[in-house]
This record gives structure tokens, sequence and C-alpha cells, in this order.
């Protein structure tokens, strides 16, 4: 009988779910999007995915030497070293792709405090730090396979795409973010899984549409738009950074503010700015303004409000 | 090393409440002309002679300058010196002059010298006031030309326009940007706390003495600056 009554202290239902296997599902929902850049830049994709994976968890073990308190065993290095690999054209130096990497989790995310405190995406910061360094090699897109610009430099121009390649990712870009298929494959399972919802990715999405249909100069041309949403780093940005846990809104209101401000922003970039891609610049603006866009979109607690509190 | 000796202003300025680094004032020039150790250098020392003058200067009028408009007055006066030093600079150091621009008559506004003014020069002698700018703009000019300098050689692979790094050495193009300046600037404040935590360890004093403070600061609520509002309390009766 003694048994039955068990007295602790609350919680006492506790979840499966952790921050290691969240990290373990969107290390496995980037594996197709990898997969197929390695399969479509050829064999230096995947040394270039190895050394910032691997910079990523070495700066992480150094930094957690120092504070004598070991993260990596959360994965989510990791996860940044895969994204920020994603994010670099196949031809980068191997010695500017560990900087990128070391940048992204010492700097961005270490000193401010390691996981959870990190105020932009490491990913992200990686890539912009890169390219504003270096900007010749970052946008260097020319490899064996592809010669020519990146699809939506060539939109840009005014010249026409091939909209079937870009949809299955035979293209020049940057080693995850050519197959729109790849990435929808892996949003698929964090969405069946629960990891992500569509709140962001869909306003995100529809807002650039509607952007772009409006100011494009092209009207509500389908292939155009098409083209658009499958060119340059959208899908993978939309599905796999607007979406992080750390430096997205927690408030629902919150979370379309932000995807509309990231579909606006993004489209302002890409229509009226000097480069053709802005989709990294729109998330990081973006993350920098979700305590602003949190604090204006805080629900009501239950019992306030109304018109009895309205005075 | 007694205080508001000329010695002790000296090493106080440039060590112990170093501008940049102790006080972080000044941010606006130091974020933005230290693009190059030459351009950090110019800025330092343009500002330590402005500094420095403005500052005997208001020592010497310190009894005439009545206590209600000394702010408008310390601006006269640094103003003065800031047209003076921006002429012998376009006429003698027209390079420099280019170089930082808009920043030379923004000196007028440097929180450090209007801070000197009214923390030090306003209360001490002119000779201590003297050493006291000369300290600060000093302290003043060494961070900038640290701030310079690594900006510079990590961002373009120079120093002093000579090139340093070997060739193979690709410039970080984001340390010559705003950006690389909150990063230095952070980086080598924080390596001046470490250096100065492990002197204190030793048994070395470099803790900021609150020099300067003459218990005159009109607003200060610590004990010692009582003696100040009391003396104005009286003064309003």
């Amino acid at each position: 009988m003694a048994d039955l009554l068990k007295v602790s202290s609350n919680p006492h239902v506790r979840s499966k779910v952790t921050t290691e296997s969240i990290m373990f599902l969107v290390i496995i929902a980037l594996l197709p999007a990898c997969g197929f850049g390695i399969y479509n830049f050829g064999i230096r994709a995947l040394f270039v995915v190895l050394v910032t994976v691997v910079s990523a968890v070495f700066t992480e073990f150094l930094f957690g030497l120092y504070k004598r308190k070991q993260t990596i065993g959360d994965l989510s290095a990791i996860v940044t070293g895969l994204l920020l690999a994603m994010n670099l054209p196949v031809s980068i130096p191997y010695w500017a792709a560990a900087m990128g990497s070391v940048f992204a989790i010492l700097v961005v995310k270490c000193l401010f405090g390691g996981l959870g405190q990190n105020f932009m995406n490491p990913a992200l910061g990686g890539r912009c730090f890169l390219l504003i360094s270096f900007p010749a090699l970052m946008t260097n897109f020319v490899t064996d396979a592809y010669t020519g610009a990146t699809p939506l430099a060539a939109l840009k121009a005014g010249e026409e795409v091939n909209l079937l390649d870009m949809v299955i990712g035979r293209t020049a870009g940057t080693i995850g973010e050519t197959s729109t298929v790849a990435i929808l494959i892996g949003a698929c399972i964090l969405l069946l899984f629960g990891i992500i919802d569509l709140k962001i990715p869909g306003t995100y999405l529809v807002t650039f549409v509607l952007f772009v249909g409006i100011f494009g100069g092209h009207g509500f041309d389908l292939p155009y738009l098409t083209a658009q949403l499958c060119g340059g780093g959208l899908m993978l940005g939309a599905f796999f950074m607007a979406t992080d846990y750390v430096t997205r809104p927690i408030t629902v209101g919150g979370q379309y503010l932000f995807g509309a401000f990231l579909g606006i922003m993004t489209g302002i970039f890409r229509v009226f700015g000097a480069g053709a891609e802005g989709v990294s610049y729109a998330i990081i603006l973006g993350n920098l303004l979700v305590p602003l866009m949190e604090k204006v979109t805080i629900p009501k607690a239950f019992g306030r409000g109304g018109k009895s509190h309205a005075k | 090393m007694k205080e508001n000796s000329a010695i002790e202003r000296l090493y106080n300025g440039i060590v112990k409440e170093n501008p940049t680094f102790v006080l972080l004032l000044g941010m606006c020039p130091t974020l933005a002309v230290t693009t190059s150790a030459i351009n950090g250098l110019g800025m330092g020392l343009t500002t330590a002679v402005v500094l420095t003058l403005s500052n005997v200067m208001i020592s010497l009028l310190r009894k005439i300058i009545p206590n209600g408009v000394r702010i408008p007055a310390f601006i006269v006066v640094i103003a003065s010196f800031v047209t003076i030093v921006q002429l012998l600079l376009e006429a003698y150091l027209p390079f420099l002059n280019e170089a930082l621009g808009v920043y030379i008559p923004l000196i007028v506004v440097n929180c450090i010298i209007l801070g000197r003014a009214e923390a030090y020069a306003y209360s001490h002698g002119p000779v201590s006031s003297l050493f006291d700018g000369l300290g600060m703009g000093l302290g003043f000019s060494v961070a900038l030309t640290a701030i310079g300098a690594v900006r510079e050689i990590l961002g373009a692979g120079t120093l002093f326009n000579m090139a340093i790094m070997p060739k193979s050495y690709q410039p970080i193009g984001i340390f010559v940007l705003a950006p690389g300046a909150f990063f230095v600037l952070a980086c080598l404040a924080a390596a001046q706390n470490y250096v100065k935590r492990k002197l204190a360890a030793k048994g070395k004093d470099v803790s900021k003495i609150g020099s300067g403070c003459g218990h005159d600061c009109l607003n200060c609520s610590e004990g010692a600056c009582t003696e100040r509002t009391a003396a104005l309390k009286e003064e309003d009766k």
C-alpha cells in the first residue's frame, strides 16, 4: 500500500522532447538537401560540410573547456555547421568555411550565453560575416558543372530560367539551397514530427509572393513567381532558419508578424536591392526585431481585457 | 604616487582611467575613424591637443565662470580651440584633415573633453589640469591607435600603410567596416580588463580612483560629493 502514495513535487509528467531529439530531427531533415548538394556539386561539397561541422563542434568544445561546462551534447553545433555549409558556395576555401563556423559559434552564440541566448541565428550570422568580409569568395558560384549565373541573378538580369531545373535543383548556387524538392522533403519531416509549424514559413512565403507580385514588375505571372520562390535561399531560410526556436518570436501573433516582416524585407532586397538575394539579411534583421515583436503581441491573460477593463 | 601630481595624472589617463577602454567615453570618433592606425593616431592626437588646451584655459577661468552657465562657457572655449586646430590641420596636414573629415569639428561635442572640463579642470589648478588633459589625451590616442592598428592589420593586411602580412593573407573586409570597430573595441576592452585583473591579483592597484571627482558633480549622490551639493543648497537659500 505504501507504494500507492508517492509524494513528490511537480512536474509529474515530463515530455520526451528534448533539445537533443529536436536537433537530431533537424539534422535528419537537413540531410536530403545536403545530400543533393553533394550529388549536385561533387565531393568537394562534402568536404565543405565536414569542415564547417567539425570546426563548429570543435569551437563549442573549446569554449566548453573554458567555461567548464560541455554543451556539444545538445547537437546544436552540428546543426549550425550543417546550415552554414548549406549557405556557402561549393568553391569556398576551407579556411573561410572554418572561419565562418568559428564566428557563428563563438561570437554569435557562445559569447552571448550559449544556445537559447543568441539573438540571431548563428549560421546566418556566420554567413553574413563571410559575405561582408569576402564578397568575392562568397558569390563565386562558378563550378565545373555550372558556369552561368545563379537562377536568381539571371532572373534579375531579365533572362529566362529553366523552372524544372530550379525545382529539382540542377542549378548554380550555394550547397544546400538549390533543390526545392529536397528542402521540402526535409520540411515535411519537421512538420510531421511537429518540430515546426506553418505559421512562420507560410506567412513568409505568402507575404513574399504578394510583395513580388505587386512590386516585382511582372505582375502575378506564375512562372516568374515560381522562379522567385524556388530561387536562392528562400525555401531553406523559410523552413529551416526563420523557424529557429531561439530567434523567432514565441507569441503566436509575433510569429505571423515575423513571417510577414521577413516576406516584405526579402521582397524589398530582391526587387529594389542591388544584389539578387536578400534572404539571409532579411532573417537576421528580423531576428533583431524579435523582442519588439513579442512586446507588441503579448497575449492577454485569461480574465484580463474585455470591456470591463477598458477604462 | 601623490594624487594630482603630474606623473599620477598621466598614469591615470593612460592606464587607470583610460577614456576609451575604462570610461567608455567618446565612442563616436572611436568607432568611426579608426579604420587605420594613422587615422586613429591623428584623431587621438588632435583630440589630445584640444583637450589639453581647453583644460588649461577652463582651469584658469574657473573662478570667473558662473556656475549656472558653465556648460555653455566650456563649449565656447572648446569650440574656439577646435576651430584653431581645424584651420591648422587644413593648412599643414591636409591629408589628415581629409581622412578625418567631419569628425574634426565634432571634437567640440566629444564627451571626454567636456567631461574632463566638468569633472577635473573646473575644480583644479592649471598645472594639474594640464597633465590631466595630456594624460587623458594620450590615453585616447593610445586606444585609438591600438584599435586602428588591429583593424588595419586584419582588414587590409597593412600597418601604417606598410604591408606586413604575407602575400597569401586574405584581408577580412568586415574589420574596416563599422561592425569590425565594435568587435575590436570589445576585444581590446576585454583584454585590458583581463590584464588589470591579473595585476590586481598580484596586489597592484589599478582600480579606478574616481579621480577628477572634485566633489563637485551636481547630481552625484556618492557620499563624497555631498560637500558641493550642500554648498549649493546653501547658496540657493
